[in-house]
């Protein structure tokens, strides 16, 4: 593992697994080093949705650029990824929420997403255990679901046949100036360092505009057939939360087990693991408010994780200003297990020095300038982003 | 529904019957929590006629001023300080609603459960833990006639076979995978308690029919040939005969069950959710069964297997000691030493071979819930790997049964646990804490899969 690699990877998430792989296809001699295992961090907390979001022009544009990526390779994607192209309904509660949904079918058509109004009646039909009386929703057929362990694995071992290598467990404490240093005093070197370490990427770099979110989920036991697609709620558009608050929204997911998982949570500040009971509470009301009868299903797990969240709900890709060996592949809030696959592709395009697919600028990191703040506190952050 | 203690007592076995007997003698307002519809615990629900001592304990426990709420699990932790905390509990009943247990002292009793190891064949009907044949009996499974042959290790083997004879079965093996050498220690500690070895005598003169091997396990359970056209009413295969293996010898015995406990993993999953210090899969106390938590008590199985003596001693102490009868509670400590050398004999008697963890081929289930076969398991570099990358112990039973499996097999330990402690309704996890003013958190790791 000594001598020198073109690219090291820190995190074997499933946004450096896709970092990995896009860059052994490109030929770098690339070696990814993770702490743990692959995919234990915010991939295994995570829901595991491929959504397209519109958050901004430039969010559509990095979800749209990896549904597109992950519809090409769904063929290849083994089983025990349980990739499910089961659509997502954003659901709308009121005539006012369903003028979201038109507002939102415009600007997915003008992407080339193609989506489908369902009226109050269709929507029942669609999602019979859903509550009467409410509006209708958006269905974006492309959305799918996977499970994002078995999806980082994959992409990983996509890499390591690409003569990728891995490095875990292995813990770095120093990344910086084209060297590495590890826990067991020995150094690695690259041309480039990608820090791909999700909320724990300010441990290397304390300067970097994120803050963890936390994020709680449960997972029931088989329901097969209690719901068929990730149903969303429209309805946080319209409340005003205040920046940092912490809030709840529905957003359920089936499983190809049967299971469904129910989220979702959002907290600045939490810093540790625990269970907030209170929140988990108001998320699970949120919940049944939605699907009446959600509340009879046994619960097997309750866990918390971490979104790495950025001032702008946009993901920091790109080379790091201060340092010309880092480049960054991080901040992706809750949408790193969709757009994993375009980042690497951002990444890989960045070292190789060529053009990538879309444009990169929105994403990079020198978009803060000098302006970056170290602390927190003071930062703006926007809006809830989605889960 | 909130319910106030001064403590409160989770397990109403040996261990938790003595503790909440302990502290309501001073006078204080004690409750005492077990999922099961009575109390007694595994060891004296079931298995033989209920002794003498255990009946003497339960008429006390019966007359105690404790508030007894069997049939009621805990599920989660709402808060926990040194000045004492909320469990949550469900009701097994459906439609009735949770309860929040408010305590100042806490005493977990929660037990030990079988340990399963997977061999081929072990998922087959009949095929099933010898506590729970046991228990199944006692509540009325017909056994009468049926060849039963009881395989694992340790002092259950044996009790088992005479409560199954009393009944009636024919017991065709007793299959002990320790060898003579390994039990002698065992054998002379119980030495100092005649009444252990009176006991053994008496089952093993029960059992006299019964061949008793050593070094001997189950290599493989086997099913009746598929069943042919006609018998769609029954279209699982079920269990035929069993393969012994003894010195590398193996024969078949043909049997209706196969009943087979590998000692016991204990129940240390509140623990683990509340924080608590384990080392080596047992929960650490001081002298006075106070666990590394301010305001958590600790006896019983939980903290070292060492069977009914040790935990109505444990529960004693800890019961005094929550009750802040500590110059009692030290008092009654200093027996513990000999309880725990009896402890240590029967952790040696009842070492696993390590040949035993060959018995599993790659087709071999080991995870239940999940249909995770053993081949998938080869390579994983823990426990948390495994869950992420196999789902190895995500189901209903969460880990507690191959969890056991696992940790001889590969010698991964259990991480934290998480909320729910058992799988729990939905509505359940709803409701915040009453008298709750601000939000409350339980102390527990809880990054997880999925």
């Amino acid at each position: 593992m000594t001598g020198n690699h073109d690219v090291i990877v820190i995190g074997a998430g499933i946004v450096g697994a896709a970092c990995a792989r896009a860059c052994a296809a490109r030929g770098l001699q690339t070696l990814v080093v993770d702490a743990a295992g692959v995919g234990g961090g915010a991939t295994a907390a995570g829901m595991g949705h491929i959504v397209a979001m519109d958050d901004s022009p430039a969010q559509l544009a990095l979800t749209r650029r990896s549904q597109q990526l992950w519809s090409a390779i769904a063929a290849e994607l083994p089983t025990e990824v349980e990739f499910e192209r089961r659509g997502t309904l954003w659901v709308a509660a009121d005539e006012e929420e369903m003028q979201e949904v038109l507002r939102k079918q415009t600007v997915y058509a003008a992407a080339g997403l193609e989506t489908e109004v369902l009226d109050a009646r269709s929507l029942a039909e669609a999602e019979p255990n859903l509550r009467p009386g409410l509006a209708g929703a958006l269905r974006v057929p492309s959305d799918a679901v996977l499970y994002p362990p078995a999806a980082a694995s994959f992409l990983l071992r996509q890499a390591m046949d690409l003569d990728a290598k891995l490095l875990a467990p292995q813990r770095v404490v120093a990344a910086a100036n084209g060297q590495v240093s590890l826990d067991d005093g020995s150094r690695l070197y690259a041309r480039r360092i990608v820090n791909a370490c999700g909320a724990e990427a300010t441990r290397f770099l304390p300067e970097l505009p994120i803050r963890k979110r936390r994020g709680h989920l449960l997972i029931t036991d088989r329901y097969p057939g209690f719901v068929h697609h990730q149903l969303v709620e429209l309805g946080y558009l319209k409340s005003a939360h205040s920046v940092a608050a912490d809030s709840t929204a529905f957003n359920v997911q089936p499983r190809q087990t049967g299971q469904i998982l129910i989220g979702s949570s959002r907290e600045f500040d939490a810093e540790d693991s625990t269970i907030n009971h209170a929140l988990l509470g108001a998320m699970l009301r949120r919940a049944e408010s939605y699907l009446p009868g959600i509340g009879r299903l046994r619960a097997i797990r309750v866990w918390t994780g971490f979104r790495a969240a950025t001032p702008d709900k946009l993901p920091l890709i790109g080379p790091w200003p201060e340092d010309a060996s880092l480049c960054l592949a991080t901040g992706h809030e809750g949408l790193g297990i969709t757009t994993s696959l375009a980042t690497g592709e951002l990444v890989a395009a960045e070292i190789a020095g060529v053009r990538p697919e879309i444009a990169a600028e929105p994403y990079l990191p020198a978009r803060f300038g000098d302006g970056i703040r170290t602390d927190s506190e003071s930062m703006l952050f926007g809006e809830a982003a989605y889960d | 529904m909130k319910k106030d203690f001064d403590i409160l007592v989770v397990g109403a076995g040996p261990a938790g019957i003595a503790a909440a007997i302990a502290a309501a003698e001073n006078g204080l307002r004690v409750g005492v929590v077990d999922d099961s519809p009575s109390p007694g615990g595994q060891i004296w629900r079931r298995g033989t006629q209920p002794p003498t001592a255990a009946r003497r304990w339960n008429d006390r426990f019966e007359a105690a001023a404790v508030v007894r709420m069997m049939g009621w699990r805990v599920i989660d932790c709402l808060r926990l300080t040194p000045e004492g905390g909320i469990l949550r509990a469900e009701c097994n009943t459906p439609g009735v609603q949770p309860a929040d247990l408010h305590f100042r002292h806490l005493i977990l009793a929660t037990g030990a459960r079988e340990r399963f190891l997977p061999f081929p064949g072990w998922t087959l009907p009949n095929v099933m833990g010898a506590g729970g044949l046991d228990a199944m009996v006692r509540g009325g499974l017909p056994i009468e006639g049926k060849r039963v042959v009881i395989a694992g290790t340790g002092p259950l083997l044996l009790a088992v076979a005479a409560q199954l004879t009393a009944h009636g079965a024919s017991v065709v093996a007793i299959c002990e995978q320790a060898s003579l050498a390994q039990m002698a220690p065992l054998a002379l500690a119980l030495l100092r308690q005649p009444g252990k070895l009176l006991q053994g005598a008496k089952y093993r003169w029960a059992t006299r029919k019964t061949p008793f091997f050593t070094r001997c396990w189950p290599a493989a359970a086997l099913a009746e040939p598929n069943p042919g056209p006609g018998s769609e009413n029954e279209p699982q295969p079920r269990l035929q005969a069993v393969t012994l293996h003894r010195e590398g010898k193996q024969w078949t015995v043909a049997c209706d069950y196969l009943a087979c406990g590998f000692h016991l993993v204990p129940n240390t999953e509140l623990a683990s959710l509340l924080g608590s210090r384990i080392q080596d899969g047992f929960v650490v106390t001081d002298q006075q069964m106070r666990t590394s938590i301010p305001a958590v008590w600790c006896a019983g199985e939980p903290t070292g297997i060492g069977g009914v003596d040790a935990s109505l001693l444990e529960g004693r102490i800890a019961g005094l000691s929550a009750a802040g009868k500590t110059e009692a509670a030290r008092a009654l400590s200093k027996r513990r030493p000999g309880m725990q050398a009896f402890a240590r004999a029967l952790e040696r008697a009842c070492r696993l071979d390590p040949r035993l963890r060959e018995l599993a081929d790659d087709q071999t289930i080991v995870c239940r819930c999940e249909d995770v076969r053993m081949a998938a398991l080869r390579g994983r570099s823990g426990w948390r790997d495994a869950k992420l990358h196999t789902r190895c112990g995500m189901g209903p039973c969460q880990g507690r049964v191959c969890g056991g499996a696992a940790e001889f097999l590969f010698g991964w330990s259990a991480g934290h646990a998480h909320p729910p402690l058992y799988p729990a309704r939905v509505s359940s996890l709803m409701e915040e804490a009453e008298e709750e003013a601000m939000a409350a958190s339980s102390s527990h790791p809880a990054i997880e899969p999925e």
